[in-house]
């Protein structure tokens, strides 16, 4: 676990790139919409929650363990939602 | 204090801090969780009436917001390096600042909240819209998860004032400074969940 803090003007680079993909979605929202509009405005905001858990939140200086830990709510998440669609993604079935 | 904890070094109590608050962060994400699955599953269901709900809500009022929040998490990074370097008087503007936002974004929040109560927005209090009846449904999910989220923030704010009162008492330095740490993640943890209500519920796009 280091000690050596990150430089200010680094962090302020990460929080530029955090408004500008505040700009993309926000704007992206005046382009016609399309199926594609959700998984777009999903993309931005995972990109934008990366960019807080590795920089914002230091994840790049910790070691594996807790990178792991880090992930193991998504993980988790991602199998309670999965599943649960199987079942309402499949109701509309023809009898 | 190292006779009295259970830790062989300061770099063991750290790691076993780290791993606490990542495992209280993977909870949240669990408990935030059920009504993101509540959400995914009646958006299926009812896509229409979501688009609908999504563009009764205030644009703006959750774009300014997303800005205000990434900009208190910027303030709390910062917060965390000037410690680093023993700059006790720069972590305290810092954490200034960073609850100044929060409450600016709950500020915000709320005059939404009171916006839609003059609509006739509040299901349960005064819900008169028109539109598909399922629309009520999202805009229950809008009051849960955002009032959710609210009171995380204002349990944040709790812990930043605890911060800036234990950084008066000049309790923090270059090597002692975790309570500055954990509550920065917590903070940035509830920044996450916002950037993801925001699309989940602002930028619902209107398919015909």
């Amino acid at each position: 676990m280091t000690a050596n803090a990150p430089p200010v003007l680094r962090l302020v680079g990460v929080y530029l790139a955090l408004l500008t993909l505040l700009a993309l979605t926000a704007t992206a929202t005046l382009l016609p919409p399309g199926a594609w509009s959700t998984p777009i405005s999903l993309g931005i905001a995972t990109a934008k929650t990366a960019l807080i858990f590795v920089w914002f939140m230091r994840l790049r200086d910790r070691p594996g363990l807790v990178r792991l830990f880090a992930l193991a709510g998504f993980f988790w998440l991602a199998i309670f939602i999965g599943l649960a669609l199987t079942d309402f993604l499949t109701r509309g079935w023809p009898a | 204090m190292a006779a009295t904890t259970p830790f062989r070094s300061a770099t063991q109590r750290e790691s076993a801090n780290q791993l606490g608050l990542w495992t209280l962060i993977a909870t949240e994400v669990l408990f935030f969780g059920g009504l993101f699955t509540a959400y995914v599953v009646y958006r299926f269901t009812y896509p229409a009436a979501f688009a609908a709900g999504s563009h009764r809500l205030e644009f703006w009022y959750g774009t300014i917001n997303t800005a205000v929040l990434l900009t208190s998490s910027l303030c709390m990074a910062v917060g965390d390096v000037m410690i680093k370097h023993d700059r006790r008087r720069a972590l305290q503007l810092c954490l200034l600042a960073t609850a100044l936002l929060g409450l600016l974004f709950l500020g915000i929040k709320f005059s939404e909240y009171y916006h839609m109560y003059r609509e006739q927005l509040v299901p349960g209090i005064n819900y008169r819209a028109e539109g598909p009846p399922q629309m009520q449904l999202f805009i229950l999910l809008y009051f849960i998860m955002t009032g959710l989220h609210a009171l995380h923030m204002l349990i944040g704010l709790g812990a930043l004032t605890w911060l800036g009162w234990l950084n008066h008492r000049g309790r923090f330095s270059s090597t002692g400074h975790q309570p500055v740490v954990m509550v920065g993640l917590y903070w940035h943890f509830i920044d996450c969940v916002w950037v993801f209500l925001y699309p989940l519920l602002y930028l619902i796009p209107h398919l015909t």
